[in-house]
This record gives C-alpha cells, structure tokens and sequence, in this order.
C-alpha cells in the first residue's frame, strides 16, 4: 500500500531523515518506534505532505505521492491522527467530526459522509453522548477518540497513529490500543508511532527502530521483542543487569 | 510440492527488492555503528552508509574476506555485545585459520527458518524420521538441520559423527526416511547396506538431502540408484548459515537462495568485477538480516552461477547452480581458467566413473604442460590396451573441445599415485621451475 525508499527530509538545514525505506502492505499495522528526536513524527508528517523539503520516494497504492500537497493526499485516502490531537479546541465534537469529512461535502458524498459518521457514533457511543460539547472540555481518552474520530471521517484507507497513548492513563490508554486493534481487524491499515514500544509490539505485525533518523532494526514485531538492545532501549527492562 | 514460507519465498520482484532494500540499509546503519572494521573501512572510503540507495549500489562497498574474518578471531567483527550472543560456533578452519562465529536469539530463530527452507524444498515433512549425519560440534552443521528438522515436526534423530555401520543399523531400526549427510558418506552408507546384504524392505529411506563436498550429477545419480532415494543438493557455509543459504526443490533445477535473507552477488574472482546475470564466478553474499554476525559482502570462494528463470516449484527466489570449485582451486593454464572438478566430470562423464586424479602443471618454454595423473583401480583397469587407450584419448580430445587446453592423461597405480601427488588435485611446478 504505501512503499517509502531513501526519504531525507530537511528542516532548513537539519536534515531529520537520513535515507529511511520502509513499506506497509495492505491490511498491516506497521509500528514505528525509536527515542525522542528520532524522527518518528517526520517520517509521517513527510507522508502527509507536511514537510515540504523532502528528497527519495514516497508511493501510495502505484502513485508517487512524494511532493503531493497535503489536500491531495488526504483525498487519496491517507489520514493522519497528530500526535497530542491537534483538536479544534473550541468546537464542539460534532464541529470536530465535520471538519474531518470537509474535502468530502464538496465531492458530494453526503449520505456516506452520515453513515460513516454512525458508524463513528457506534464505536466511540461516547462522542454521540456530547456531540454538542466543545472538545477542550473532553477529557484525555476522550479526545483521542475524537481525534480518531475526527480522522475516520475522512474516510481514509491508511490511518497515521502519531502517539495515541501519550498523556493518557495506562487504563484509557489499553482501551485506545483496543480501538486501534478493532480497526486494524475491520480492514484499515495502519502506521503507528509509539512511545509505548511494549503495546506497540503487541498489536502490530511488523516494527521499524529509527535512531537519529536511520532505520536500525526491522522485522516481526515478535522478533524484535526478543532484541535485547530493543529491550533496553525501548522496554525499559533488564536495565539494571545490562549496564552493570 | 510444499513451500515452507511462501510469503518469503514467493514474493514478486518489486516486494523483493524493496525487502531487500530496507535490510540493507538497516543492516549497513548497523555495522558502521557496532563493528569497528566496517566503521573503519567506510571512513576510508569516504562512504556514509546512508549513500546506499540502491540494492545496484552495493558494489560501491569493499568485499570482506577471510582473511579480515581470521584477524578478527574470535570476538573481533561480532555487532552486538557478547551478553547478546546465544550461541558461539566456529568454521573448522580447513583452509587456515578458524573464524569465530555468533548468533543472537533472532539469528537463531532465522537459521532455523532456513534451515526448514531447505528441508522443506527437499520434500521432508513431519512425517519424516530425519536422520542427520553431521557433526553436532561447534564446526559442524548438524545443530543447523536439527533445529530446522524439529521446527518442521519431523521425527528427527541425531546420528552426528557415529561411523556407517551404525548410522546403517539406525536408519534400519528407526525406519529412517530422510537422509541428511554428505554425499561422499551417503555413498559409504550405500556400501555398508550392500555388505549387510540388506535390500529395500529393510532400508526405508526415501529422500536424502546432501551439501558440504563437491556434488556432482554422477554423484547424485549413483546416490540415488544405491539408496533408491530421490538427493537433492543444498548449500550453506559456516561464517554465514550453514544449513540455511540455499536449498534445491525436486525440480533439481538449481538451488534457490533465500534473497530476503542473503543478497548474492557473482564476481570475477580476479578483476573484483560484478559479471551479468548468469555467468559464472565466485559468489558473495551480504547479510542482512544477521544481528550478530553481519557480513558485508563476503566472498565465499566458490563458484557458481545464478538463474533468474522461473521455477516450477513456485518460489520466486533466484538459483545458483551446483557450485562448480572454488576460487582457490582455480588454474590458469596457457591463459584459460577452469577448475579441477571440470575435468573430473569430463572423465566422469566419459569413463562412467569418476576416477581420483591429479593435475601437474609444468612449464617449458613459454608453453605450461598439463598431465592428468590418473589412479587406475580395477574399475577403469581393462584388460585390453587398446579400449584403454580409445578411452585415454577421447577424454583428452574431450577437453580439449571443452576447455580448451591439451593435456595428457597418464595413468597411474594407486601406490605411485599415492607417493607422488601426496593427495594434492594440482601440482603445480611452474612457480619453482
């Protein structure tokens, strides 16, 4: 579905991407994990056309997607969820919701844009329940969900996750792991950046381990878990016995 | 026919390379970063490793050989800490030197995928009862195939170095049914049946798997008739997998190399230069997905060519043929390259044996003069001269059409065969003369 070979993408002179290639196949969740600064929020930012100085390919189902503008993209069917929301603060979730359908209402899907909207109602009843409150009043898990939410609504069939658990409580965020498990089973594919590494490895199929803006490490996220310097770096365990 | 993995094994092209492409990359980020030669040696040459962008600019990177592997013994070219390592095995050192070798938890579990890859492309099943007659040692194979053998369920019994009679009187109780060994030792085996007196009621096998010597289609051929099996040949080598680099299917039309793995490459082994698809030379291959132990292109020393044609097996991935010598065998007479083993099948060929023989090379003036020194056994010993000598000349006009070169062919008894080649294949007197 989205295939990615030798992406360098420049923030004025500070190149954050060093030549990454990487692919996700149709009905995948591909994780992404790496340190702060890696260059995990690049790598998607730079798929959504975000990053505008970017060299190397980008192609998204047979096109080259690479200097596409953004509004492009998304009317391909690419969404990002940005990590820490991005939300429209003072609008209310159903504003939210809305917005994310915008490019649609001109292409005159109305009755699938309603659909789409309750089958999003059904999946997160609790943004049906306050539909008309404004969404910087949700709580945390709350607006994740809307977030997501809000990218669905695009209609998108490949999903960008950029940190969906961050600042959430371990309990409300196993049940956003949840949610991202249950769309990946309902047919979305799915590129995920975690700082979690742990749920990152259970719910995806393969993971990619950046370092300063290379990929390093790469294969079956069940295979990776047995990488002891993934351990260390990115579990947290077996601290103590490998650096005494 | 099964296919272990065909997700690996059957990709297309595109899959392929990209696959191919991210391992590389990954792989070389990896080695510039924990292995101290590598990182050296880019520095030398200037090369960053994210300047590969493509699998074409691989040829851009030095070759690794043997000798930096020596040097490096035992713990010098590892990529991760030793605490990482799982496993320590080692090459037996034949040709020199030993060089040390490790695997990460991962490593293994990939060798182990190969290694039933190979198994699996023979025809074993978890049907089989395997019968492995390599050595368990830290030099040997067998480790290789066992684990590979259990992760295909097969019933598998780890005969390592016991001698014939006994693996013979196993493979008889146990009603074994896959053979894993040497060539050379499957036909001892064979002999030690026929001595027995046992016939096929009492031998159950059914297929072997054979890798580790020079494994020519007489050889298979004779393999297969004496054990009443169908052989298939395999390819590995310590400092890399072995088992595990390349496994022939039953079509038996080339042994396919796990490219998702292994990235091979076919030099001339004397101008370094990469030859087109299908010509024959020395293969290297490149790691990539090796944890502990990754190789940057490694020149193997053996010979071989690759085919990209299809395969009826169904796997995608591209075959190298039989391996034909290896590089240190090499001669060059008079200008024309070939290999020891070529004229043992040319003799093979004709004679309908395969005889022990012995290359002396001598110049004189500016002609190099080659003699066949051939070891007569009562096999290719006829009593009439004159068939001898119809045979004698036929091989020499035989290699002459085919390699070019005219030799002589002198043929020797076994003890003065033994006195003067001291079990050398070449002799080679130009350098002293």
């Amino acid at each position: 579905m989205l295939t990615i070979r030798n992406l360098r993408s420049y923030y004025g002179r500070m190149q954050a991407l060093k030549g990454v290639s990487l692919h996700v196949k149709e009905g995948e969740i591909v994780a992404l994990i790496g340190t702060n600064g890696a260059g995990k929020t690049t790598l998607l930012n730079s798929i959504v056309g975000l990053v505008s100085s970017i060299t190397g390919q980008i192609i998204f189902l047979n096109a080259d997607i690479t200097h596409q503008s953004p509004r492009e993209i998304i009317r391909m069917g690419v969404s990002l969820v940005p990590e820490g929301r991005q939300l429209f603060a003072p609008l209310t979730v159903m504003e939210n919701l809305t917005l994310g359908a915008y490019q649609r209402y001109r292409r005159k899907e109305k009755s699938k844009i309603k659909s789409d909207l309750d089958t999003i109602f059904e999946r997160f009843p609790v943004l049906k329940e306050r539909q008309s409150q404004v969404a910087g009043t949700l709580s945390g898990g709350e607006q994740q969900m809307l977030a997501i939410g809000r990218a669905l609504m695009s209609g998108p069939k490949f999903l960008l996750l950029d940190e969906p658990s961050m600042g959430l409580a371990p309990l409300i965020a196993g049940q956003i792991f949840q949610i991202i498990s249950q769309l990946h089973r309902q047919g979305t594919t799915i590129l995920l950046v975690e700082q979690n590494a742990a749920a990152a490895f259970k719910i995806s199929n393969r993971t990619y381990v950046i370092e300063t803006g290379r990929v390093v490490l790469q294969g079956a996220s069940e295979e990776l878990l047995h990488n002891r310097e993934v351990k260390r770096a990115y579990l947290g365990r077996e601290y103590k016995e490998v650096w005494e | 026919m099964a296919i272990w993995n065909s997700h690996f094994e059957c990709m297309t092209k595109d899959e392929l390379e990209q696959l191919q492409l991210e391992r590389l990359q990954a792989t070389l980020n990896r080695v510039y970063r924990s292995v101290a030669f590598y990182r050296k040696l880019f520095d030398q040459m200037g090369l960053v490793p994210d300047e590969i962008n493509s699998l074409d600019e691989l040829s851009r990177i030095p070759f690794t050989g043997k000798t930096t592997l020596r040097a490096g013994y035992p713990y010098g070219m590892f990529a991760v800490p030793l605490r990482e390592v799982v496993r320590l095995q080692c090459t037996s050192g034949t040709t020199g030197e030993p060089i040390g070798v490790g695997y990460t938890r991962n490593d293994l579990t990939h060798w182990t995928e190969v290694s039933a890859r190979v198994l699996c492309a023979g025809g074993v099943t978890k049907n089989d009862v395997v019968q492995i007659c390599f050595d368990y040692s830290l030099f040997g194979g067998g480790l290789g195939f066992h684990y590979g053998a259990e992760l295909i369920g097969a019933s598998v019994i780890p005969g390592s170095n016991l001698d014939p009679a006994r693996q013979v009187v196993i493979a008889r109780d146990y009603r074994t049914t896959a053979l894993i060994a040497t060539p050379g030792f499957a036909i001892r085996l064979a002999a030690v049946v026929r001595e027995k007196g046992l016939g096929p009621a009492d031998i159950h096998l059914k297929r072997g798997l054979f890798t580790g010597e020079p494994f020519s289609e007489r050889t298979r051929k004779q393999i297969e008739d004496e054990l009443n099996i169908k052989a298939t040949d395999n390819y590995g080598l310590s400092e890399i997998a072995w088992p595990g680099v390349a496994g022939e299917c039953e079509k038996k039309k080339g042994l396919h190399i796990f490219e998702d793995q292994f990235i091979p490459e076919i030099i001339d082994p004397r101008t370094k230069e990469v030859l087109p698809l299908g010509e024959e030379g020395e293969l290297v291959l490149t790691t990539i997905t090796k944890e502990a132990f990754p190789l940057i292109r490694y020149r193997t020393g053996d010979i071989t060519a690759l085919d990209v044609s299809p395969c009826g097996c169904g796997r995608t991935l591209i075959r190298m043929k039989k391996v034909a010598g290896r590089t240190d065998e090499m001669v060059t007479i008079n200008g024309v390259s070939f290999f020891p083993s070529q004229i043992e099948h040319i003799f093979s060929q004709i004679w309908g044996v395969e005889p022990r023989s012995c290359l002396e090379i001598d110049r004189r003036g500016n002609q190099d003069i080659v003699n066949i020194l051939v070891k007569v056994s009562e096999k290719i010993f006829f009593d009439e001269m004159k068939k001898l000598q119809d045979l004698k000349s036929k091989v020499e006009r035989e290699i002459y059409q085919d390699l070019g070169i005219s030799v002589k062919v002198k043929l020797v008894e076994p003890d003065s065969f033994a006195r003067e080649t001291k079990g050398k294949r070449v002799i080679d007197k130009r350098e002293s003369s």
